[in-house]
This record gives structure tokens, sequence and C-alpha cells, in this order.
């Protein structure tokens, strides 16, 4: 397909990156339809003529889950789409959501030679886009087929939780033949990717289409299934094989301050889970309701924050605002979702930080005092800490909140199984590189672990804890599996 | 898919369906509650159970028919199904031998209540239960009641049957009258109600539990919608409740909490009725006339 000439490395040095076309501000606020609309062909070409294909590929190195990168984008290049899913598929199961929701910018593209070479990582190889781009394109061919079917093992692993974490380490299981049991609380799967990331960001319809095609692989999927409710994480373990505990940091964080629980303040969980997984956009075509303030504030500063402003403008708030006790500069959140929270007119409050919430006799919110705040002397991690101007109260007239200040390890599991060693913090121990706990067979992974991170790296726990039972089942080995495996790395790629 | 094995209307609006839901069924403990969710477009709603029958692999729901949801719940029909149940979910009752307990339930609270009551006199408890109801008519699970209780107090605002008044007045008659003394109180139905009998036997100093139904979406502790104030805390009624210590529950800001999407629900009944016509119109009478 690629008529072009080989071009030289100094010729793709000069190639500019290609942006990727996305819906006008004024227009997306009022629709959930995904903000970028991906490249066309010929830009997913131009831009991975911009790769210089290293010998040494340190975007690879980036990667949590090690992607051949070079060799998806060349043979972008080359216009063997299909060869070009196949590769990135041999590391990474779910390239429609990496593509979309992955930090690039911290990761690969962070890495990249391209970028580097024009002391610029903006410069990068848009690696998130062309991967995005891949996942399209292959969705569009209709039904993806399945490959062969493994020989049973006749070893069975129960999978809690049915998030990033789960849903990778059961797609990299089932294909060695083990009988994979997911246990989701929800109806649906996906985890914080059907509850928490907006329409907009992630459609879930690509959620659901992994999931079908993990169902087409034999994984069977348990919803609505609690485990340490439905049924004690003991009888799980004893009757499978390995367990991988990948519940999430579901348990949200409050401000613990006057009038947290007068009604129109939320949780981001609550927010984004009525407005995602159950749909309360489409009010009242779908039964769950939403209240859609006309004044919003969402508190924090990282993307879940931004998710939560953007949603509230999708709602209809006439003002969404962002308040942060920091500066911008300091905001955890991807540039580029700050980025298009501003394009779509949120206001961003920072070096603020609420004191309390005021209420009206009936129990409703209506405003929120605040505190102004300034960076002080850098602490002990080098970061100017926040500190309160003092005499600064002032009130700002809000009819509905979403604290936003991040989630805490959900404590069902260790709580029903307290055997299980947790840190001080609720999350689960486990070593990092098998994912092994301190009970023979259970393994976990994700934000159980991390605390609240992120979908790549919980991706990566799936995939490590993968490798790890594969081992573990096969060999029967658990208090030396560590070294099983890094003498078997070898034969991993 | 969760089969409906039986529905039958109970009284006025008050609806008992036997769902299948073996995995519900089989680890499921008085006190505990299940999120249904009965269409693909359905919200997702706690409903506490009434009862189990593990061989069957069936959970027995009694639900009041007052909004959407509980609305189009109630056209349903044995053989039809609903989509999702999840459970069980929260904390048991915990359930042990103190001496005299009273039981106290009313409306649609009476079937929680009823598995509670059941283990609190297995285990050896003197169980002295009050009913109450605004009128005969929405009284239910008497019998049932009355099997598992030691006694059983019924009073009716309108004095249509039992004793006329309301729940407390019984109690202050047990107590203040009778001088019976009770270790422990078990209080499930409207919050207004549980709300007095709180104020009440605090004053009686009778210890006094209470199961809250705030508004939920997971049940798993991830929202963070049903949070309570309890003494100087606050809790999630799906992860650490719903039972709690009445006298520590604010329940002002609980019933406040609760009316959360009041115009909501009416916009979401609208819609409903704009949409299935006259059908469930016609049925909403029906349930009315009752």
């Amino acid at each position: 397909m690629s008529d072009k000439p080989e071009l030289t490395m100094k010729e793709r040095l000069k190639l500019p990156p290609m942006d990727m076309p996305q819906q006008d501000p004024g227009e997306r606020i009022h629709n959930v339809n995904e903000v970028p609309t991906g490249y066309t062909l010929e830009m997913a070409q131009a831009e991975a003529r911009r790769c210089i294909q290293c010998k040494r590929p340190f975007c690879t190195e980036g990667c949590p889950v090690g992607v051949d990168i070079p060799g998806f984008v060349k043979l972008i290049e080359d216009g063997d789409l299909a060869a070009a899913v196949a590769k990135i598929k041999e590391t990474n199961l779910l390239p429609a959501v990496c593509g979309r929701v992955c930090p690039q910018e911290e990761q690969c593209q962070l890495a990249c030679t391209v970028g580097k070479a024009q002391k610029d990582p903006t410069k990068s190889v848009n690696i998130g886009r062309l991967e995005r781009f891949l996942a399209d394109w292959e969705r569009e061919q209709g039904e993806i087929p399945l490959p062969p079917r493994p020989a049973p093992s006749g070893k069975k692993v129960a999978v809690v939780g049915g998030g990033p974490a789960g849903l990778t380490l059961a797609g990299d299981l089932v294909r060695h033949g083990h009988e994979i049991t997911v246990f989701e609380a929800f109806h649906k799967a996906g985890g914080v990717l059907v509850y928490g990331i907006p329409e907009f960001r992630l459609p879930k319809a690509i959620v659901q289409k992994e999931v079908d095609y993990l169902e087409r692989l034999g994984v069977t999927f348990k919803y609505n299934f609690v485990v340490g409710k439905t049924a004690p994480m003991k009888e799980i373990v004893d009757e499978y094989d390995a367990v991988f505990v990948g519940t999430g940091a579901g348990l949200p964080r409050f401000m613990r301050i006057p009038g947290e629980n007068l009604l129109g303040v939320y949780s981001a969980n609550e927010y984004l889970t009525r407005a995602n997984l159950m749909g309360a956009y489409s009010f009242p075509e779908t039964d769950t309701p939403i209240i859609k303030g006309k004044k919003v504030a969402t508190i924090g500063g990282g993307n879940v924050a931004m998710d939560c402003a953007r949603t509230a403008l999708r709602m209809g708030a006439e003002k969404s605002l962002i308040i942060y006790r920091r500066a911008e500069e300091q905001m955890p959140a991807r540039l580029e979702e700050i980025h298009h929270a501003k394009e779509e007119g949120v206001a961003f409050h920072t070096l603020q930080n609420p004191v309390r919430f005021i209420g009206n006799d009936e129990g409703w919110l209506t405003g929120v005092e605040l505190l102004k705040m300034e960076l002080g002397e850098p602490d002990a991690s080098g970061r100017r800490s926040p500190v309160p101007v003092e005499g600064s109260e002032f009130i700002e007239d809000i009819d509905a909140v979403i604290v936003a200040i991040g989630n805490s390890p959900n404590p069902l599991v260790p709580r029903d199984f307290p055997e299980l060693e947790v840190t001080r913090w609720g999350g689960i121990v486990a070593n990092e590189n098998t994912m092994q706990t301190n009970i023979p067979g259970v393994f976990a992974g994700g934000d159980i672990v991390l605390g609240a991170a992120t979908v790549i790296l919980a991706m990566g726990h799936g995939r490590a804890a993968a490798r790890a039972i594969n081992m573990y089942l096969s060999s029967g080995r658990w208090s030396d599996l560590e070294e099983a495996l890094s003498t078997d790395r070898a034969d991993v790629r | 898919m969760h089969p409906l094995l039986e529905h039958t209307v109970l009284g006025p609006n008050v609806h008992l369906y036997r769902f299948e839901a073996p995995d519900v069924a089989r680890y499921r403990k008085p006190g505990q509650f299940v999120i249904v969710r009965i269409s693909d477009h359905g919200e997702r709603i706690p409903l506490t159970i009434a009862d189990v029958d593990r061989d069957e692999g069936s959970i027995t729901l009694i639900v009041q028919a007052v909004g959407k949801t509980t609305l189009e719940m109630a056209q349903l029909k044995a053989g039809d199904s609903i989509p999702d149940i999840c459970g069980p979910l929260g904390e048991p009752t915990h359930i042990e031998k103190v001496g005299n307990v009273l039981c106290v339930g009313g409306g649609i609270g009476t079937a929680p209540l009823f598995p509670v009551t059941r283990a609190m006199k297995e285990i050896g408890n003197h169980v002295t239960s009050i009913l109450g109801a605004r009128n005969k008519d929405l009284l239910i699970l008497e019998e049932q009641m009355k099997g598992v209780s030691d006694e059983l107090i019924i009073t009716t605002d309108d004095g249509s049957y039992g004793m006329k008044g309301v729940v407390t007045d019984a109690i202050k008659k047990l107590v203040q009258e009778d001088g019976r003394q009770f270790d422990q109180c078990i209080c499930m139905g409207p919050p207004i109600m549980m709300k007095f009998v709180s104020l009440l036997t605090k004053e009686l100093e009778i210890p006094c539990l209470v199961s809250l139904n705030p508004i939920m979406v997971d049940g798993t502790g991830m929202c963070g919608g049903c949070r309570v104030t309890v003494g100087d805390e606050t809790k999630f009624a799906c992860v650490d409740g719903p039972e709690f210590d009445g006298h520590l529950v604010d329940f002002d800001e609980m019933m406040a909490r609760l009316t959360m999407y009041k115009t909501n629900e009416h916009d979401s009944l609208e819609h409903y009725m704009g949409e299935s016509g006259c059908r469930l119109e016609n049925a909403v009478k029906r349930e009315g006339d009752k």
C-alpha cells in the first residue's frame, strides 16, 4: 500500500506531528460522543512515518506491558493493518482502551527518541493515537476471528473483579487452556472502564466488545457476584486452583468537613457511575436520575476531577468549576485532560480549599465556603505545599458539588478474608513481580494493591500475575515462584 | 436472568415477589438486602430480603409500589424474568440471646423484620412483637409474625384493628403501664417511625437497632450515596449497615437525603406513564382503589 520511497531518518524527523480531529468544544458539551474522532488511514500512515525505528526502542521500555511499538508502527506505515493489530495484541489485549486512556506522555511518548531529538515530548510520535487507530480499524472489520482453542489444562482460576487488571489476566490465562471465571459485582464488566471513565472519553460499546471477545474465548463472567458477600472468599480460594483479586480502589474519600451529607454533594464515584454505567445522561429514557446543578463545583485536580467537571457540562450545567487547593502546575491530571476541560469552558479555581458546605432549610446545598491558599516553602519532597491565607474565607454559590479527591482500596475482600495481609491504608500486600499475596494460590493486582493509579498499570499487574499464575499452575511452585519465573523469562517473548 | 416464581398482592400497593436467585439464597442471613435492576435501562434499587428458600434457590421480596421502578415491577407476572439481583449485601443482624426482645415493625418494614424476629426467637429470646399500620388493610405478615413471637400486638392509626394508636403508644403502655422490661428493641419501618421509636427507647434506656434503607447505587461501598451520620461518624449503610444503633442515627438528615430525587422520580413516572399509556395508569388506579 505504501508506495512512498523509503525515507531517511533526517526526513522523518522533519515531519510534523499529525493532529487528531476532534469535535468542536461548543458542540461537544451538548452530547456524550467521543471528543477526538480518530485518525484516518492517511493520517495514521503520515504519523507512522515519523517513527525512526530505533534499534533500542525506549518507547517499548516505557510501556508497562512492553508493546513492540516500532514493530506495529512500521506495519501501519507499510499498510499491513491486520499484522499491526496482531503485533500489539501479542502483549496488549485492550488496545482500543489503552489508545484512549493511557498517559502516553508519561510512558512510551516520554521516552520516544523523536521527541527527545527535538527536545519537546509533545513532538514525539503519537503512539497512543496510532494504537487507537488500529483498534478502531479492527473493530470495523466485523467479528474478530478467534485463535484456535488451546487444550484444556484442567485448572480453574477465579478472577475477583472484572476491571482492567482482571480482564487482562483473564485474556492471558484463557489462552493457556485454564478455565477462567470472573466474579463481577456490577451487572456489567469493565470496572472503572464502564463506571468511571466517561462515554466521551471511552465509548462503552468498545469496552463491551472487549468483554464479548473474552467471552467468546471461553471466559465465564458471573455478574452481580460480590465475593465476600455472595460467597465467602474462603470458598473461592478452596474451590479454585488460583485466585486473582483485582477489586480496585472503590471506596471514595470525602473531605470530612461540615455539610458533606447535604443534598447535592456527590462523590466522584457516585456521580460518574450514575452518568456512565447507569446512563443518567439519558434520563428519563433510563431510570437513574442525577442532580443537574446549574453551577457545579468539582473538588480535586486529577483526571477523575476533569471527567466530573466535563460530565457536569454535558448534564447541562451552566457553569462547571474545578476547585483545587494547589496551583495548576501541580495538578496530577494529564495535560490533555486539562486542555480539553478548559476548551469546554470549565473554570479553574486553583489555590482554594473548601472549609464547609452550606445548605438551606431542606438540606440542599447552596454554597461552599472556600479558603484561599498560597504556595509555601518546598517540603521534604521538594513540592511547594499550599498554606492557608489567614482570614481569606469567602462563599461561592454552588448547587452541586462533586468530591474527587481520591479513593481507598475496596475493603470487602480483606474484611471477609482477614488472613490476607494488608497495608496500613488497606491495600493488599503483593510481590511486585509475581503479584503473590501471603496466601498460597492467591494473587492480587491493580488498584487494590497500588491505591488509585492508572488503567495501564493495573493491566501491567494483570499481565504479571497471569504469567506467575501460569507458572504456579504448571509447576506447583510457590515459595520460589519468582525465581522460577526469572529463569523462565527467556521463552516469554 | 431471574425468573419470577410467584407474585402475590398482599395489600394496597404491597406486593410479594418470589424470585429464583440461588446465589443470593445460599449465604443470605437475616438483615441483609439485595440490589435489583428490573430492565436493561433500569435503576439499581436496594430491597430488603423477607425470606429465602435454599432448596428452591429462591428469595422473597416484599415491595411497596411507590415509584416508577416499583410500579413497573408490579406489572411483572409469574414466569417473567428480571436481569439483575445482586447480593446478599450488608452486614447481617447480630443474633444473640439477650433475654426479652421487642420487635417493632411498620408498613413493609415488617418484611425484613420477620426473618430477624424468627432468628431472635429461635436462639431463645422471649419475643414481643408490635406491628403498626395506618389501617387493617395495610397490615402484612400478621400470621407469620404471630408464629415467631411469644406475643403480638397490633396498632392501627384509625383503630380499625388492634389497639388504636401508633407503635410508640404500645411501647409506652408495655413499659410504663405494665412495667415490662426489654433488653433489646429492633425496629424496621418508615424512617419517621424508626425516629420516634429510637427517641422513645433512648428515654426508656432500651438499646434499639434500626434498619436503614437509603438511596444506593452499587451497594458495595463504592459510591457513598447511602452515607448516614451515626454518632459523629459518617457511615455507609450498604457496607457498615444497614442496621445501626437507632439512638445515634441522624434521622432528619437521612430523611432529607431520601428526598434527593423527588422531582426526578416524578418525571420518571410521568415519562413511563406516557410511554406505557393507560395500561399503567389503570394499574396505578387499581392499586389505589384496593
